[in-house]
């Protein structure tokens, strides 16, 4: 029943403003009107991208390859064809390696696709397995990276410009390889964006970095001390990650305000982001109205898998929170050490000046550059500490409240739906109410309300579908993923560790005949 | 909280390697320790075929206020002014460690049945250390002494072997207390006036050069040992920080359904591991770094009070020759000025002669003793390191192999 649905139709934002692709090389060049005319179905643009399987639950971003020629395709799409925007897995690869995903063939659309069947037999031919390691292999073909800061500006209101650089081979892109300066308010204003299409029809957008005015203030002021330098570091790595994750999610990747993000020289500056302007208080009322609401609505859950995720995820967050904790407290720890073994060094050195017996004096003095070293070692360990397992762990600790947002949205759809039902009934009560005293005119206004409501209720039913659906394939890309990173990460770190092990023994092992030859 | 030591030689945390000459005729060791509550009681045991004794193996339970009684009684001996005397083992301390045990015992509701036994071990892993320790240190503090050739035969020390009653020896009341720290402000000032003394002119570059570098060297080594503590300190801080750690790897492993499970765990395993290395690397460091500067911290303190009691010795000297000049000239009472003054070159000598041996064996002691425990701190270092990095690449190995 889910798949082929129109877009929800959404009454204050609008999910895709997916632009016409200008370049003619591009696959969709029509705009693809070919969705059902439903009057609050906004354009879905250029990307029918299609699900391969109607009741998929896990992520099998379809891919679809369309040249030229086949921009007519789906010119006569019909709703058979689901054609979801949201739903879209647009792999925009000219490379030529090309799936076009098993549209379920209509009547309609067949012939078309046996006169265009240059590759379409390949694909159908291709296991289902294969289009899945392809979609999840390299076919996101794009690299961001986050560099260079750079302070623009003096005083309080001076900012920090990041480069941000994109390699890529997807041909949505105009270059290869190209490079903008942003700053921090800019990436906050392109997940504010972001979050206000996709959140509430059930995607896990990314959440963007924190705000730091303790920290901020430090640079704008000029402090060039190592705590400020750490604290841009530590930002730029974080917004590094940031846009990598955003750019991973197959239907944020399409997102016309991303691109425009990722390339456009010059961006109008996001003011509402800062915290204590008009929009950011707004945003805090919101937030607390959110809390109220969650709290009173008591919604009746039929279906299993989302309570247990819930609570799967609930669960989670507790444990990561306490992880963090504990390797936040580690990290402080490490940093401790390398400081108080840097100044054992410097006290061994001068007790190895001080002895007159001369190879024990050198052997201490060998003690000092040992430890000296190993101080150092220590310093990066704490550095590998903090940005490999304590900042993925942060990370994740905020990308599961992204997710319990969405449940929660979710929820509000549910109870708008509800609503909707509750009303419609009570608008039957009304007309008959009517019916009994004869009132024609009146009836024939309860009639029209309850044509009004009782198409609500459909839409609200429509949307409560999608956006479960939405959720639980988001739910099970955001696991793989998941599974995934702690992976790459976990190993890195346990490498970092053994870095330092190694290098201990190096040391050691050149000192050890240093001790053993005092006589 | 009871604790008992069975001191066997192969337990006990050498790291001063005390040369006893091979020289059998008097073997003393701590073969048992007991502490209750505040004391701790030591069993001394002697083992000695010396005519002196009345029997040839015997033992006594001793407190640290009768050790310290001991080493007063050295102190103030006129007779050993020309030595160093082995300096005092430190009163035992386990406030810290207590109060801990007891903070643990209050409770955190937060942490878990696991993570509370676990730091419970360590809490009391490191109170038998600190107990270990102070053992050695007060045997250490005797075994010196019947090492050496002229100590080993004082009156006091026999006492102390073998009377087998309590001393009677209370600690220290406040004024005595105060008393003490007055002599050594005198003393210091004292040392500071002869020093500056006109015409007291130090005859012998050995010493002078002596002077210079144990004043220097005490106060780097004082230094590095407190350093050294600080760097064991973070070890262990850091050990301990594996322990919640593990905890939370675990608790992720059994809830999570998917590949992360076995990964997690594996992980929190891991951790667990690593926390016992990084332990044993503290605690090395302690034992064969820290507690060795903390020795010869306090051997050189007590080399400086003999080069200080060998200048009084000096200063008085001078004063007898002025004395016996004022007198020669005022021919008044020359015999008595000029006996006195015999007797405080001789005095003088002696010392110079027994403070000249003293402190070349100090420096050979020192040598051979940094020699041992660098040479065994490095050897455990890598051992260690060896052990983190087999257990990491296993881990590793497993994780990556994982699906």
């Amino acid at each position: 029943m889910a798949a082929e649905r129109e877009p929800p139709p959404l009454g204050d934002a609008k999910p895709t403003d997916f632009e016409e692709l200008e370049d003619g090389e591009d696959l969709f060049t029509s705009t693809v009107s070919t969705l059902e005319s439903s009057p609050s179905s906004p354009e879905p643009a250029s990307l029918p991208a299609e699900d391969v399987s109607p009741d998929s639950n896990g992520p099998k971003p379809a891919e679809v390859v369309l040249d030229d020629d086949r921009e007519d395709l789906f010119a006569e799409a019909t709703e058979e064809v689901s054609l979801d925007s949201p739903e879209r897995e647009p792999i925009l690869s000219s490379e030529p390696s090309p799936a076009v995903t098993p549209v379920t063939p209509t009547t309609l659309i067949a012939p078309r696709i046996e006169s265009k069947s240059m590759s379409a037999p390949v694909i159908f031919d291709r296991s289902r397995e294969e289009i899945e390691e392809e979609a999840n292999g390299d076919v996101f073909d794009i690299e961001i990276g986050v560099s260079d800061p750079e302070k623009v500006g003096d005083g309080m209101n001076a900012y920090m410009a990041y480069r941000v650089t994109t390699k890529t081979s997807l041909s949505m892109f105009s270059k290869s390889e190209f490079s903008v300066k942003r700053r921090f308010s800019d990436f906050l204003g392109l997940h504010s964006k972001l979050a206000s299409k996709y959140l509430h029809v059930g995607y896990i957008v990314p959440p963007a970095p924190e705000k730091s005015i303790v920290g901020m203030t430090k640079v704008k002021v000029g402090k060039e001390d190592s705590s400020s330098t750490e604290f841009v570091e530590k930002r730029r790595a974080a917004l590094e990650r940031y846009l990598q994750r955003t750019v991973k999610h197959p239907t944020l990747l399409q997102d016309p305000d991303l691109r425009q993000f990722l390339e456009s020289s010059e961006l109008p500056r996001a003011v509402n982001t800062q915290a204590l302007s008009g929009a950011g208080i707004l945003r805090m009322v919101n937030k607390a109205a959110d809390a109220v609401n969650k709290m009173t609505i008591k919604m009746n859950e039929s279906d299993a898998w989302f309570e247990e995720k819930q609570q799967q995820f609930e669960n989670l967050d507790q444990q990561l929170r306490k992880l963090h904790a504990s390797v936040e407290a580690l990290v402080c720890h490490r940093k401790e050490l390398s400081a108080n073994t840097a100044a054992f060094a410097k006290s061994a050195a001068m007790l190895g000046n001080s002895e007159d017996h001369t190879a024990l004096s050198r052997a201490l003095s060998q003690l000092a550059e040992v430890e000296e070293k190993i101080d150092q070692l220590h310093q990066e360990q704490a550095f590998a500490d903090f940005y490999m397992f304590s900042e993925l762990l942060s990370d994740y600790i905020r990308l599961i409240a992204a997710v319990k947002g969405v449940f929660d949205h979710r929820m509000k759809c549910w109870q708008k739906w509800e609503d909707a039902q509750i009303t419609l009934l009570k608008k039957r009560e009304t007309e008959a109410k009517m019916m009994v005293a004869n009132k024609p005119d009146k009836i024939q206004q309860a009639k029209n309300e309850i044509r009004e409501w009782e198409a609500k209720v459909q839409q609200g039913e429509r949307d409560f579908e999608q956006i479960s659906k939405t959720i639980r394939k988001e739910v099970g890309r955001f696991e793989k993923e998941r599974v995934k990173d702690f992976k790459t990460v976990i190993i890195k770190y346990l490498e970092s560790l053994v870095q330092t092990q190694q290098q201990l023994i190096k040391y050691w092992e050149a000192f050890l005949p240093e001790a053993k030859a005092i006589a | 909280m009871e604790g008992r030591q069975e001191t066997g030689k192969e337990s006990k945390p050498s790291s001063v390697s005390v040369d006893l000459q091979g020289d059998s005729s008097l073997q003393v060791e701590i073969s048992d320790a007991v502490s209750e509550r505040d004391k701790v009681k030591f069993t001394v045991q002697t083992k000695s075929c010396l005519p002196h004794f009345a029997q040839t193996e015997f033992s006594v339970v001793r407190q640290h206020e009768e050790f310290i009684w001991l080493h007063d009684a050295y102190v103030e001996n006129e007779e050993y002014a020309g030595l160093i005397i082995p300096p005092a083992p430190p009163r035992p301390d386990f406030e810290a460690s207590r109060e801990k045990l007891q903070k643990l015992g209050e409770g955190d509701s937060s942490i878990t049945r696991e993570e509370f036994a676990k730091m419970k071990q360590e809490l009391e892993a490191e109170y038998l250390a600190i107990f270990k320790k102070t053992v050695a240190m007060h045997e250490v503090f005797l075994q010196r002494l019947a090492a050496h050739p002229t100590l080993r035969r004082d009156h006091n020390f026999f006492v102390f072997l073998e009377y087998g009653q309590d001393l009677s020896v209370r600690g220290k009341n406040r004024k005595e207390l105060l008393g003490g720290f007055l002599r050594n402000i005198v003393k210091s000032a004292d040392e500071a006036l002869i020093t500056s003394m006109s015409g007291l002119k130090e005859v012998d570059d050995f010493f002078e050069h002596e002077r210079t570098f144990l004043l220097e060297y005490h106060t780097r080594i004082r230094d590095a040992c407190l350093r050294a503590d600080r760097v064991m300190h973070s070890h262990k801080c850091l050990a301990d920080d594996y322990i919640p750690i593990s905890a939370a790897l675990n608790s992720l492993g059994t809830q999570e359904v998917n590949q992360l499970k076995t990964s997690f765990l594996k992980l929190a395993e891991l951790f667990e591991r690593l926390r016992k290395l990084e332990g044993r690397v503290a605690s090395d460091e302690d034992l064969k770094l820290s507690d060795m500067l903390r020795y010869y911290m306090r051997d050189s303190q007590a080399a400086k009070d003999l080069l200080y009691r060998r200048l009084r010795a000096l200063a008085d000297y001078e004063n007898a020759n002025k004395a016996l000049d004022k007198a020669r000239t005022r021919n008044r009472e020359v015999r008595t000025a000029e006996s006195h003054q015999q007797q405080c070159c001789q005095r003088f000598e002696r010392l110079s002669d027994s403070a000249k041996q003293e402190l070349m064996d100090f420096k050979s002691r020192r040598v051979s003793s940094f020699r041992k425990n660098l040479i065994e701190l490095a050897e455990l270092e890598l051992k260690h390191a060896k052990a983190s990095t087999l257990l990491l690449r296993n881990t590793l190995v497993a994780l990556k192999g994982d699906p």
